[in-house]
């Protein structure tokens, strides 16, 4: 007697513990292997390209607040370089060096979530990322202090930002910056030889670097394939031309390369603010005569960031009127899902989230 | 930085035939016309010392009287950037080549445009609603769509 076999198709989602959200994957198996792969999006879309063409450019902060929530500070950023390129906008030197330390303090809480829910993935259910929020409360608690908001935090405006920092914030933020790197020693001790980390991430999930730039991948996950580019090097923006630090990348575009390189920008990020809180100047904080109701020439621009999935850009349309003619939204996590598909056939079913939580997307991002 | 690329080498150096369907419209900002968007992206992403690798954003744009869409390639080799438009007139049955055979990044982007612009791109492997779905009357970033 023979025995045959056939594909089956497996539904994950959009209701699945690790899809970090409503996102949905059609696979399917030949056995346990992954034979092909189709992810689905939508179930998150709320038109917010749309709802810019409606709101005043002052109203559309909050919106880009919620993106990527876990990056609300750069997405802000991202924006508002836009309107002040439209408009011709200079920034105070000190709202400069706000946006920078607020913008890796960011860095550095989007990715302690990134590597802990990854690590979550591969089966150390929850005692990394009780470490790794321990830490990310501290950053919301800085972000508290300057802003009043914990998650959503609508403090950068068009010319600076919407108000100084409190004069306990700088000692707070130098305590915290001291204590971060002794905390990331403790996570490496903790995971960089880990034998299971290993075995379930090395080599598996491979992105090989030519495969990474032509998907457009961005961020960690084209830095994890060996590629060299940052934005805040490449085209560098605001201030970040005077610190002093590296970009560290990948050799073989694996699971495990992909966290060793957002654990790496975690210090270099240390570094930064170390840099920006020695130098901060006095000053104001807002150029001057900004209107309620902005309305820049009519024009376009493309201004984008390093955010930490990746490459975030605005892509804004002026037709000279109260609110954008057209603001298209580059979102670093539906473009990186791109190579989801060739990265994940070949393995198993339990590789899968593995190799997806190393992606590290945000749905509220992916669907808009 | 990445400094903008100049398309008067690109046109100085393209055949004659591509030339005539291109116009400069700023230092790196290039209009070509829809039938040769494919032909000229294949030059810049394979011609040595143009070298545009990796496509960072496909976005539509509804004009009333045209669709602009517009390309953004990067090199990260030179870390030079150039954007292409293309125009599309009318309102009813848009159509472009698909780019995914060349950049693989595309694929979600010419959905997405696809899915909220209406604009189809012929040649696509898997042209399905991304973000609406099956089914949806109108295109939502159409600027006459009413709910």
């Amino acid at each position: 007697m023979t025995l045959q076999t056939e594909p089956f198709v497996l539904n994950m989602g959009p209701f699945h513990p690790s899809t970090h959200g409503v996102f949905r994957m059609k696979v399917t198996l030949d056995g346990e292997v992954i034979t092909d792969l189709e992810p689905v999006f939508g179930y998150l879309h709320r038109g917010i390209e749309k709802l810019c063409e409606e709101r005043t450019y002052l109203g559309i902060i909050p919106l880009t607040d919620r993106l990527d929530y876990l990056a609300s500070m750069i997405n802000n950023q991202a924006y508002v370089m836009g309107i002040e390129k439209l408009a011709g906008i200079k920034v105070p030197e000190r709202a400069e060096y706000i946006r920078v330390i607020m913008s890796e303090l960011q860095r550095i809480a989007s990715h302690l979530i990134a590597v802990g829910t990854f690590l979550n993935d591969c089966g150390a259910f929850m005692t990394p990322v009780v470490y790794m929020i321990r830490e990310r409360e501290k950053i919301l608690d800085l972000f508290d202090m300057v802003c009043g908001q914990r998650l959503t935090y609508n403090y950068l405006r068009p010319g600076g930002v919407s108000m100084d920092l409190p004069d306990e914030f700088l000692p707070a933020l130098k305590t915290f910056v001291g204590q971060m790197s002794v905390y990331i020693d403790e996570y490496d001790r903790l995971l960089k030889e880990n034998e299971i980390l290993l075995a379930r991430t090395r080599g598996v999930g491979i992105l090989t670097k030519d495969m990474a730039v032509n998907s457009s991948a961005s961020g960690p996950v084209l830095r994890g394939s060996g590629v060299k580019w940052d934005i805040r090097k490449a085209d560098a923006y605001s201030i970040y031309d005077r610190f002093d630090f590296d970009i560290p990348t990948g050799e073989n575009g694996d699971c495990y390369d992909r966290y060793r390189v957002r654990m790496e920008e975690m210090r270099q990020s240390v570094r930064i603010i170390k840099q920006a809180a020695e130098k901060i100047p006095a000053g104001p904080v807002m150029a001057n005569q900004i209107p309620r109701l902005i309305r820049p020439p009519a024009g376009e621009t493309y201004s984008h960031v390093e955010a930490p999935k990746g490459e975030l850009g605005f892509y804004l349309v002026s037709d000279g009127s109260i609110a954008p003619y057209r603001c298209r939204i580059r979102g670093p996590s539906l473009i990186n899902l791109t190579a989801l598909r060739e990265m994940s056939i070949g393995w198993k079913v339990a590789d899968l989230m593995v190799i997806f939580g190393s992606i590290d997307i945000c749905l509220a991002e992916v669907d808009r | 930085m990445t400094t903008a690329f100049s398309t008067k080498e690109i046109t100085a150096k393209i055949d004659k035939k591509l030339a005539g369907s291109i116009t400069s419209l700023d230092v790196n900002i290039l209009l070509v016309e829809k039938d040769s968007l494919v032909e000229l992206l294949a030059y810049l992403k394979n011609t040595p010392g143009l070298d545009f690798d990796y496509l960072v954003d496909i976005t539509a744009i509804d004009y009333w009287d045209y669709f602009e869409v517009v390309y953004q390639l990067v090199s990260l080799k030179n870390n030079h950037k150039v954007y292409i438009k293309t125009r599309l007139t009318g309102r009813e049955n848009l159509s472009l080549t698909s780019i995914v055979s060349l950049y693989k990044g595309a694929d979600y982007q010419e959905r997405e445009i696809c899915d909220l612009m209406g604009i189809k791109f012929e040649g696509h492997p898997n042209l399905k609603p991304l973000l609406l779905w099956e089914g949806f009357k109108g295109y939502p970033l159409r600027k006459d769509y009413l709910e």
